[in-house]
């Protein structure tokens, strides 16, 4: 990985690439501006080929979004009928009714948000720190921690849940959303870590340098001068945070018990009955409302999943 | 993902000179609220699960554990149910791994051209990532139900047949549910991949071409020494992920039909909360902890391999 190859962002829709006939190497150029026929000729049908693989990725991708969607609109009868049909013949709201009233939805998703929105802002508040200690100084300390983001991908939950059960009884933090959102903490740290690492190494150490020079203090320095521009990395950590708790289905199905507790992953699965019969249009219906926050976050993110944050993590 | 490797390669002069200047006691005072709670719930659950495996743990009961050493180990070995867990676990994140490896390879490769649609594309191929994986399992299980499903109905129109009960099925409901796990693990990989190719020196890339390598030969001379760091990378971790999943298949079929889709770690849940086993089921633990160690080792490896490479 050199310094002097120019580096460009993942992101490239409408970024300012070359366009793919004008060569860096002008030698061997035929005929200038057009290359001859029958080499254009395959080149366009490679790019029907590309197309037609580009469109069978949208369809595998995209079907079975748009059946939750058609079901989660269509009647009981017409659920019942034998010849299901991509658009539903009249499409009615009265799933969403249905759901709700079948099962605690609201309250589950309060209680999601809660844990959520938790797991965000504490994931933050310790990370930002430990990541800033783990960029900028090589202790021992901190490549234990690089050691531990790396190793933590590897926890098979199954080891760590039975103990983290016995602890959570212990401290009384078992059937209680305080201690699921400790536990979503520690287990969005890694990827909030990897993350932060990447956006603080972007800060120059000059400015920091420069603030000590003016007198500030350790934590002064890191709260006026370095936080402000990780502004935007720590955002993008807070999201990643929060959908990655919202999400969660395993620990909450182990630690919460209480149905007035459970989140809403675990309340959704209630929809399917002990014999795997569900009621198919509220399950659909449910289903798609509770993605709805996740897709809208990722939607945020979407320009700094497929930019910033690899190209962060890639930059050497 | 490289940034694993990065903080492992001494850093810039200016920065070490910066570390050194500021390094000191302050620096506990900003680990602290981190390093507390890693320890207490990951660390600390980690190394107490792999003691609990020695001995008779159970859940609610009254009498005093009893250490019994290798035990739920010798007991494991002759447990052919979790063998069969373990194999179909083996198939399981080999089958998923694989396919979505290349998948995703495909769909990199195009939407690192000038294709149109490839906005649509982008934004479709985030979604599954998106998505709680609970809700990835009811919305295949719609498409898979036998009458009101979409897959059937397909079957039918093109007249392939009256449909099966896909999940149900003794024979089919592993293919099933390794399909869906290819679908909500192409995002990741996709992009992992993407941000891969911008390492690939264009320039080079141009230059083959004009002196006539073909696509295929291009690839494997020019994109595929640069874009394999991070392949490595994606695929020793979704081989891992794949090991350790368990909302997906939990939701789509329960470990069923007759165990035939029952992963290691749905056997261990069962073991652990159904009938309260916790030591038998942290041994389980520990042996996937040992392949998991294994498979990580040769990530390692082959990431400071490539590391020298790049």
């Amino acid at each position: 990985m050199t310094a002097t190859r120019p580096r460009r962002s993942v992101r490239l829709p409408r970024s300012g690439r070359p366009a793919p006939r004008q060569r860096s190497t002008p030698r061997k150029r035929l005929a200038p501006g057009r290359p001859p026929a029958p080499r254009r000729r395959t080149r366009r049908a490679a790019r029907a080929g590309q197309y037609a693989a580009l469109l069978g990725y949208l369809l595998f991708l995209g079907f079975p979004l748009l059946w939750l969607l058609s079901t989660a609109l269509k009647s009981p009868r017409e659920l019942g009928s034998l010849h299901p049909a991509w658009i539903p013949r009249d499409p009615t709201p009265a799933n969403v009714r249905q759901a709700f009233a079948e099962q605690p939805l609201a309250h589950a998703a309060l209680n999601s948000l809660l844990v959520a929105l938790g797991t965000a802002v504490v994931a933050v508040l310790i990370a930002t720190p430990m990541a800033y200690v783990m960029a900028r100084h090589r202790t021992r300390l901190a490549r234990a921690a690089t050691g531990w983001v790396v190793v933590s991908q590897a926890f098979p939950f199954v080891l760590v849940i039975i103990p983290l059960f016995l602890v959570l009884k212990n401290l009384r933090l078992i059937d209680s959303l305080l201690g699921l959102t400790l536990v979503y903490v520690v287990w969005a740290l890694p990827f909030a870590l990897w993350m932060l690492v990447g956006h603080v190494r972007a800060v120059p150490v000059e400015l920091e340098e420069a603030a000590a020079v003016d007198g500030a203090g350790r934590l002064r320095t890191l709260v006026s001068v370095t936080a402000p521009l990780l502004g935007p990395g720590i955002a993008a950590t807070a999201l990643f945070a929060f959908v990655t708790a919202w999400n969660e289905f395993f620990f909450a199905l182990v630690l919460l018990k209480s149905p007035g507790r459970q989140t809403l992953p675990v309340v959704l699965t209630h929809f399917i009955g002990a014999e795997g019969v569900a009621d198919l249009g509220p399950l659909a219906a449910a289903a798609f409302l509770a993605t709805l926050p996740s897709v809208a976050v990722f939607g945020i993110l979407q320009r700094r999943i497929t930019g910033g944050l690899l190209a962060g993590a890639v930059k050497s | 993902m490289t940034s694993v490797a990065e903080a492992r390669t001494p850093p810039a002069g200016e920065r070490r000179a910066a570390g050194r200047r500021t390094a000191g006691h302050g620096t506990w005072f900003l680990v602290l609220p981190a390093l507390v709670p890693i320890l207490v719930f990951s660390v600390g659950p980690l190394l107490y699960g792999i003691l609990l495996a020695f001995t008779d743990a159970q859940s609610g009961r009254t009498a005093a554990t009893r250490w019994t050493g290798a035990l739920n180990f010798r007991d494991l070995l002759h447990d052919t149910l979790f063998w069969e867990s373990f194999r179909i676990g083996l198939v399981w994140a080999v089958g998923v791994t694989v396919p979505q490896f290349l998948l995703a390879l495909g769909l990199a490769l195009l939407l690192n051209q000038d294709l149109r649609l490839r906005g649509l594309a982008r934004a479709l191929a985030i979604v599954p990532w998106a998505m709680p994986e609970v809700v990835v399992g009811i919305m295949w299980r719609l498409v898979y139900n036998p009458d009101a499903g979409i897959l059937n109905e397909t079957l039918r129109d093109l007249g392939l047949g009256a449909g099966r009960d896909w999940l149900s099925g003794l024979a089919t409901a592993l293919p099933a549910v390794v399909v869906v796990g290819v679908w909500a693990g192409l995002p990741q990989t996709t992009v992992a991949l993407l941000a891969g190719l911008q390492n690939v020196p264009r320039e080079l890339h141009e230059a083959a071409a004009v002196d006539g390598a073909g696509a295929w030969r291009r690839f494997r001379t020019v994109t595929w020494p640069a874009l394999r760091p991070v392949a490595l990378a994606i695929t020793a971790l979704q081989l891992i992920w794949n090991l350790n999943s368990f909302a997906l298949v939990y939701v789509l079929t329960g470990g069923g039909p007759g165990g035939k889709t029952r992963l290691p770690m749905l056997f261990a849940y069962e073991e652990a909360f159904r009938y309260g086993q916790f030591g038998y089921a942290a041994a389980m633990g520990c042996v996937l902890v040992a392949v998991v160690s294994v498979l990580l080792a040769v990530f390692l490896a082959g990431r400071l391999r490539g590391g020298d490479e790049a």
